[in-house]
């Protein structure tokens, strides 16, 4: 017998003007989700890109310990 | 005012009682309005404070005795933004405590009293022993530009009335006003008589618009309180008008602190109360407050007795200091003695704003002056009545 | 994939965080250091007040002088008393005993709480009066550059400790619990779905709550210890923490280092303003007094 394992896909948003590069939500994401980008914001911060987003599990981690509130979980 | 209030404090109604200053003090704060009293006991202070926890509860009013001075003021400021009229009592080590939350409670136009019955200083000093030598740090006692609003009364009587007088001027002021008492008045029993409890001037807290600023847009704006669903902001910061810290911008601090001062300092005329006792053609005029009043009145009467005419100005509003009364007895006489329990303190502002001589009658041991010691001091700057030559 | 022709997706809207409607969103990005644990209080605290559903109109803060006073004022939308450095509980007592229906959360830091502010501390905690204490521990006084502070660690080199802290640090959340609080937590940064937890059962329980937060400065108290990068402070909390049904079997030497987190005491003394209300109970208008 076979499970089929079904995933609600999450979405990732970064809020870029308020981030600061603290790099938190990149270093403690359980599935990788996140890498510094090249690109950088108004302030002058290299803000987190989202690069494996099908990996999300919403654990929403990243949403919670982000001292700048930039960055948010949802399904849709 | 609740009937709760009216019923337990009418008992008092139309009788005249011996109590002591502080006693007297208590009620004039309880017959005010007050509801909250934060405290620390020390002498000659104590008995407020004991006087205070007998009777809030049954006026449904807090006591609560908290671990310092510095606690006690701050426990009354942040009563009094969750809606209170509060007090705090204490004497001068306990006053040197209160000093920066002084300064908080001015810079947030937070309305309290606070009550310093003063003893001999400085440091711990002659604990039980009374003096006036906390008048300039009354004044100046916190830091930074400011004005203050302080009362001195001379008698028991006075305790009641000054007390409750500080609330009205701190809520009309939105200001903390300290009462000047010393431990000669705090812990002397006088007569006392009781007004009726509807007789009492009170001065309602007047509460602001939900959409107006909390720190601004008046000389004095009203007050705001907690749980209104305003989210007001209060801080010892410099702030804008909607209380947002802002210690960025020059022009800001400029208008609150002129402000702030201001409120008062313009409003000198209506806030100072004196007595003036004024002998035609008096060439000396003597200057006394507080407990040294009452020997200084009995020196005054006895002079002119002796043919010698000398005026008699009593602040009974030490801050702002009475200069335009005191102007008046300049222009009158030629010396002015000020007999204070002190080195010299009010004598200095007198001097500000006269130009003949000032001469301090200065005693400090903690005994009060006699009527004999301030009549000698007239006497002797009295040109008629000075002894001839040779 | 290999797609040449690129077709536009359907527009992605910007959802807001859930929790900046608790906030003062036209001051936003914070003032923070990048990486200050401050906002990560903020945010587990936002978290904490969305869950259990509290109206912040019936909330009042007490902050004092600090980084972390900041983290409600200005940032949290509510009735808020920023006070003098050390006396944000002596204010609060005046506010609770005042206005009980309402909720009183002081938020500041291990100088303010536990240094200058420590005697306040311990007699509220005595009182067991009823409010919500957070005091977040940056180990220095971060605000005015790194001076060594009551909870810096043995050794570390400060900027007014140049050659090292010869001062053993006070155990705070020890403290409290000793002197009677109903709720003492520890927690850090790192832990942010306990901490939440715990933020919230300090929040419903009645008497003193106190929750000692472990949060990282990593300017400040960072450059001191070679430790700049907020998810390298992070990791040694993670690494340094200890359970504290874990810790209780370990000896003196084991835990040297350690930092021992989770729920210390949790008990139900009578509260202090309760208290006084029940005395004015006796005095109520349809009770007859003996009078004096």
């Amino acid at each position: 017998m076979t499970f089929q394992a079904t995933r609600i896909q999450q979405m990732i948003e970064i809020n870029e003007e308020l981030c600061k590069g603290c790099d938190i939500c990149i270093d403690f994401c359980p599935m990788e989700v996140l890498a510094i980008s090249e690109s950088i914001n108004r302030r002058g911060y290299y803000t987190p890109e989202v690069v494996k987003e099908e990996k999300c599990i919403g654990c929403r981690l990243c949403e919670l310990v982000c001292p700048e509130f930039a960055i948010t979980v949802c399904n849709e | 005012m609740t009937t709760q209030r009216r019923t337990r404090l009418s008992r008092f109604e139309d009788r005249t009682l011996f109590l002591l200053g502080d006693e007297a003090a208590a009620y004039g704060a309880l017959y005010a309005g007050c509801d909250f009293f934060a405290g620390y006991p020390i002498t000659p202070a104590s008995e407020i404070a004991e006087v205070m926890s007998r009777e809030l509860p049954r006026v449904d009013g807090y006591y609560v005795q908290m671990e310092d001075e510095l606690a006690s003021l701050s426990a009354v400021i942040g009563a009094v933004w969750a809606g209170a009229k509060a007090m705090t009592a204490t004497s001068g080590p306990g006053f040197s405590l209160m000093q920066e939350n002084i300064g908080y409670a001015i810079m947030t136009e937070t309305p309290c009293v606070i009550i310093d019955v003063q003893r001999s200083g400085p440091s711990t000093g002659q604990a039980t022993k009374p003096a006036q030598g906390d008048v300039l740090q009354a004044r100046w006692g916190t830091h930074g530009d400011h004005e203050i609003i302080a009362l001195a009364p001379s008698s028991v009587q006075e305790c009641f009335e000054l007390t409750g007088a500080a609330f009205n001027l701190a809520e009309k002021y939105r200001t903390p006003v300290i009462v000047l008492m010393d431990g000669e008045i705090g812990h002397l029993r006088e007569s006392i008589s009781f007004p009726r409890f509807d007789d009492v001037a009170r001065e309602a807290r007047r509460l602001a618009e939900p959409e107006t600023d909390a720190f601004g847009g008046e000389p004095v704006p009203p007050m705001s309180r907690f749980g209104d669903g305003r989210f007001i902001h209060v801080t010892g910061s410099t702030h804008k008008a909607s209380g947002m810290r802002d210690v960025s911008t020059r022009a800001v601090h400029d208008e609150l602190v002129t402000r702030l001062c201001r409120k008062i300092s313009d409003a000198r005329a209506q806030i100072t109360n004196v007595e003036e006792d004024i002998a035609a053609g008096a060439r000396v005029g003597v200057v006394a407050y507080g407990a040294t009043a009452r020997p200084a009145r009995g020196a005054v009467l006895e002079a002119r007795r002796r043919g010698c005419a000398v005026d008699f100005l009593r602040p009974l509003t030490i801050w702002p200091f009475p200069e335009a009364a005191v102007k008046r007895l300049a222009e009158r006489v030629e010396t002015i003695l000020v007999p204070e329990m002190n080195l010299g303190q009010l004598a200095r502002e007198v001097e500000r704003f006269t130009s003949g001589p000032v001469v301090p009658v200065s005693k400090i041991g903690g005994v009060a002056h006699t009527v004999d010691e301030i009549l000698e001091a007239i006497l002797a700057s009295s040109p008629e009545l000075r002894a001839p030559v040779g | 994939m290999n797609d040449e022709t690129i077709i536009p997706g359907p527009q992605r809207q910007l959802k807001p965080h859930r929790l900046l409607k608790f906030l003062r969103q036209e001051i936003l990005p914070t003032t923070f250091c990048p990486g200050c644990g401050c906002g990560t209080v903020l945010n587990s605290f936002a978290q904490a007040v969305e869950e259990l559903r509290i109206d912040p109109k019936d909330m009042v803060f007490v902050t004092g002088i600090g980084c972390s006073s900041w983290i409600p004022s200005p940032y949290f939308k509510g009735d808020t008393l920023h006070t003098t450095h050390g006396r944000p509980i002596a204010f609060a007592t005046g506010v609770k005993i005042m206005r009980p229906d309402l909720k009183v959360v002081v938020i500041a830091g291990d100088g303010d709480i536990a240094g200058i502010g420590g005697n306040h501390l311990v007699h509220a905690a005595r009182r067991n009066i009823d409010m919500t204490v957070l005091m977040v521990n940056n180990w220095n006084y971060g605000m005015t550059g790194g001076q060594v502070s009551p909870t810096t660690p043995f050794g570390v080199a400060t900027t007014t400790t140049p050659y090292e802290n010869v001062e053993h640090p006070l155990e705070a959340a020890e403290l409290v619990a000793a002197a009677g609080a109903n709720y003492v937590s520890r927690w850090t940064t790192y832990h942010v779905f306990p901490l939440m937890e715990s933020i919230q059962r300090a929040l419903e329980i009645d008497g003193f709550s106190f929750i000692e937060i472990l949060s990282q400065c990593p300017v400040s108290y960072g450059k001191m210890v070679d430790m700049r990068k907020a998810s390298d402070f992070l990791k040694f909390y993670r690494d340094r923490s200890v359970r504290i049904h874990k810790a209780r079997e370990m000896s003196a030497e084991q835990l040297e280092g350690r930092i021992v987190v989770g729920k210390l005491v949790e008990r139900q003394r009578t509260e202090f303003a309760a208290s006084l209300r029940r005395i004015n109970e006796r005095f109520r208008e349809d009770e007859p007094v003996r009078e004096r």
